[in-house]
């Protein structure tokens, strides 16, 4: 500590470590937080519903989606992305997923909302296996918080089934 | 900057990192904004780094006190007799 030069080094040293801790403790303290997220989708019309000449069911589904994930929201945390995935069994696949609307939430206060909505990306199955499928409406979400660990979670919500026609 | 000066400003340092990050980490969890806690600890670390670098008279309290240069003249320092002695003889 006998010249300036050493002094700064060590202060700069010991601050910077200071706040490695401090982060890393910030980051512990999100295990304290137990979220308790709502979602609820409803699916109030098919738009149309066809088989693409390439064989492929295609459906385009009117939905409202209302979520509350405000008890994601740490003071520890940058933002939440989440998506709405369909989900279904078929006799090749035991899970397809097809993502039909994602969003940002960049803040709690943007985190309680009601959507009306066509789902934002196609909904194709990978050969004709739509027609009267059950399938679930997942809401998954990726926590990404300002440090530590991403980490992520969703929503199951069941009970929903394709037309049995194309139209 | 004096021998007690550098032990004063390594001490202050430490101490006052450790409180200003533990008074940034409460007051940031408590009030709920991550920010706030980065720029409460930030003014620590540029407070700390004014009082603690720069050679303030208040570091220099202590000076060596060197013995004065006719005194040292009356004792002169110990000879050392280095005649051949330093190398090992070498057996004949």
């Amino acid at each position: 500590m006998h010249s300036f030069g050493y002094r700064a080094n060590a202060l700069l040293t010991f601050a910077i470590t200071i706040l490695a801790v401090m982060c890393a403790i910030a980051s512990f303290s999100d295990n304290f937080n137990s979220p308790s997220p709502t979602s609820q989708v409803q699916v109030l019309n098919i738009n149309w519903f066809r088989n693409k000449p390439d064989g492929d069911d295609e459906v385009s589904m009117t939905m409202n989606i209302s979520a509350d994930l405000q008890s994601l929201f740490t003071w520890n945390t940058k933002q939440v992305f989440v998506f709405l995935a369909a989900e279904y069994k078929t006799r090749k696949n035991s899970l397809n997923q097809v993502s039909l609307w994602d969003g940002i939430i960049p803040a709690k206060e943007h985190a309680k909302f009601y959507i009306h909505t066509t789902n934002k990306y196609r909904f194709v199955d990978q050969g004709s296996n739509l027609r009267e499928r059950d399938f679930n409406m997942t809401l998954h979400w990726h926590v990404m918080p300002k440090t530590g660990k991403m980490f992520a979670d969703k929503i199951v919500m069941t009970g929903f089934r394709l037309p049995q026609a194309y139209r | 900057m004096d021998w007690e000066g550098q032990k004063v400003a390594e001490q202050l340092m430490q101490i006052m990192l450790v409180v200003f990050a533990i008074g940034a980490f409460v007051t940031g969890y408590v009030v709920g904004s991550f920010e706030l806690m980065l720029y409460i600890y930030a003014g620590g670390v540029i407070l700390t780094t004014l009082i603690t670098i720069p050679n303030w008279p208040f570091f220099n309290r202590h000076p060596l006190k060197w013995l004065d240069p006719s005194e040292a003249e009356k004792h002169p320092k110990p000879q050392v007799t280095t005649s051949v002695s330093k190398k090992k003889p070498i057996k004949k």
